[in-house]
């Protein structure tokens, strides 16, 4: 009994370290450099080794894996892992929305989990949407945010991919604190780390040609992903600003 | 039409005549919201009737660079993408640059549009930044939850052009900036070779 309670506890001091070291990290850059697509890596070196590693791991397994996985599972079952893995975020959505201080994403979240939990087939179905409740999603990233924190460096994970720091604290806070996902003692029951990699892996066949043309076709793969995942996060967390963009009368355009 | 439109419309057509009369034609004829609007609105629909073609992609690729020329300011387009490295090439750099890069686009785009095929773009609002419109469409795709699609929306050449996109906030020149400038990197800044290797490139 007290070894079970002792390891998340451990895990979750580690965590609280961890965090605390990484979030001193979280020097922002200034928002005109943010908002203009402007990119913080120092790290880069270690990031590339790391995006070479996930590349790997896509060219050797992930690719071929997914591929095959949407090929045999018909189009309906991939959006019910969707829903089901959606919907088990939303416990986690609630809490982060309160945190946040955003009561009416809360009061969504609350009721997407209730309405697609009973009549939506235990989150394999989606009514929650068919009766125009609008999305809830958020996660511990987007709250340090709204607290203040700046994103900081960027960073490559190990198989998750492209992040930030402050994100990363977000993407682990999230899956270690959320009881539905994870419960280190029961491995069959993390069910929502298990439902998240299979949605993933829905995600990466489905939408092979578009992640193929960023992996391997581009000249650069690992500063494709790099722009386009802190303009999407940061568009994301309502941080762009569209008078940031280059003035057309102001470009230099003589010749082209 | 009921009273309050009709006294609307009516004012609207007063103002244009009194404005006609005051102002110089160049003010009159100023982009507006309702021209930046019916400029994304073309240009949906004619990408709409080349996906409803059924043509072959190889042929449906040329109607998309066609379309792009008839529609985006490529000139800005070209100047953006090529970036800091645009101040050290020659005119006739730019103008082979600017071609490729045209073909490029509606090779790369093209093929996304295949996923286009039985949805939809539906214009959400319109703008005005600075000098130029933003134009707010949801795209609704089959299988996909709706996504947002931005277009920006100028006259700087002295007609209605769109100059810029961005899917969910993803910046398509700044993202192409960034593809150009690892090409030329890898091709140690030499504008010939990248300019070569981008015609096939896509």
């Amino acid at each position: 009994m007290k070894r079970i309670g002792l390891i998340p506890e451990r895990i979750l001091s580690a965590l609280a370290v961890l965090s605390v070291a990484l979030l001193s990290a979280c020097a922002a850059p200034t928002p005109g450099a943010q908002t203009s697509g402007a990119v913080y890596d120092p790290y880069e070196e270690t990031n590339r080794k790391i995006h070479g590693f996930n590349v790997a791991l896509d060219k050797a397994f992930v690719r071929s894996a997914s591929k095959g996985y949407t090929t045999v599972v018909p189009e309906p079952m991939l959006d019910s892992v969707t829903y089901f893995s959606d919907n088990l975020s939303m416990p986690s959505a609630f809490v982060n929305s309160l945190l946040q201080g955003n009561f009416k994403r809360a009061g969504t979240a609350a009721l997407r989990f209730a309405l697609n939990s009973t009549i939506g087939f235990a989150g394999l179905a989606d009514p929650a949407t068919d009766f125009g409740i609008p999305p809830a999603d958020t996660d511990f990233g987007e709250t340090l945010h709204v607290w203040g924190f700046g994103e900081g460096p960027f960073v490559m994970l190990p198989i998750y991919g492209p992040s930030t720091s402050r994100d990363a604290i977000g993407v682990v806070t999230d899956l270690f604190t959320n009881p539905l996902s994870y419960a280190p003692q029961r491995p069959i029951k993390n069910i929502g780390v298990w439902a998240r990699a299979l949605d993933q892996m829905g995600n990466r066949g489905r939408y092979s040609d578009v992640v193929d043309s960023i992996l391997y076709d581009s000249a650069d793969s690992y500063a494709q992903l790099r722009t386009i995942y802190l303009q999407n996060r940061r568009f994301e967390l309502g941080e762009t600003d569209a008078a940031s963009e280059i003035d057309p009368y102001a470009l230099d355009t003589e010749g082209f | 039409m009921n009273d309050l439109n009709r006294r609307t419309v009516m004012t609207g057509i007063a103002a244009a005549a009194l404005s006609t009369a005051a102002l110089p034609r160049a003010a009159v004829a100023a982009l507006t919201e309702a021209r930046a609007r019916q400029l994304i609105d073309q240009v949906v629909t004619d990408i709409n009737r080349v996906i409803a073609s059924g043509k072959p992609e190889e042929a449906m690729y040329a109607d998309f660079e066609r379309i792009f020329a008839k529609y985006a300011d490529t000139a800005y387009i070209a100047a953006y993408a090529l970036g800091a490295d645009g101040r050290r090439a020659t005119a006739a750099q730019k103008k082979a640059f600017s071609k490729a890069f045209q073909s490029y686009l509606a090779r790369k785009y093209g093929k996304r549009f295949r996923e286009f095929i039985g949805g939809r773009l539906e214009v959400q609002s319109v703008r005005k930044v600075k000098r130029w419109y933003e134009v707010k469409t949801i795209a609704y795709l089959r299988g996909q939850a709706p996504f947002e699609v931005t277009f920006l929306v100028s006259e700087r050449t002295g007609k209605d052009k769109f100059f810029n996109m961005f899917v969910e906030g993803v910046n398509m020149l700044l993202t192409e900036r960034t593809e150009i400038g690892a090409m030329l990197d890898a091709r140690r800044g030499d504008i010939d070779a990248m300019i070569r290797d981008l015609r096939r490139a896509g």
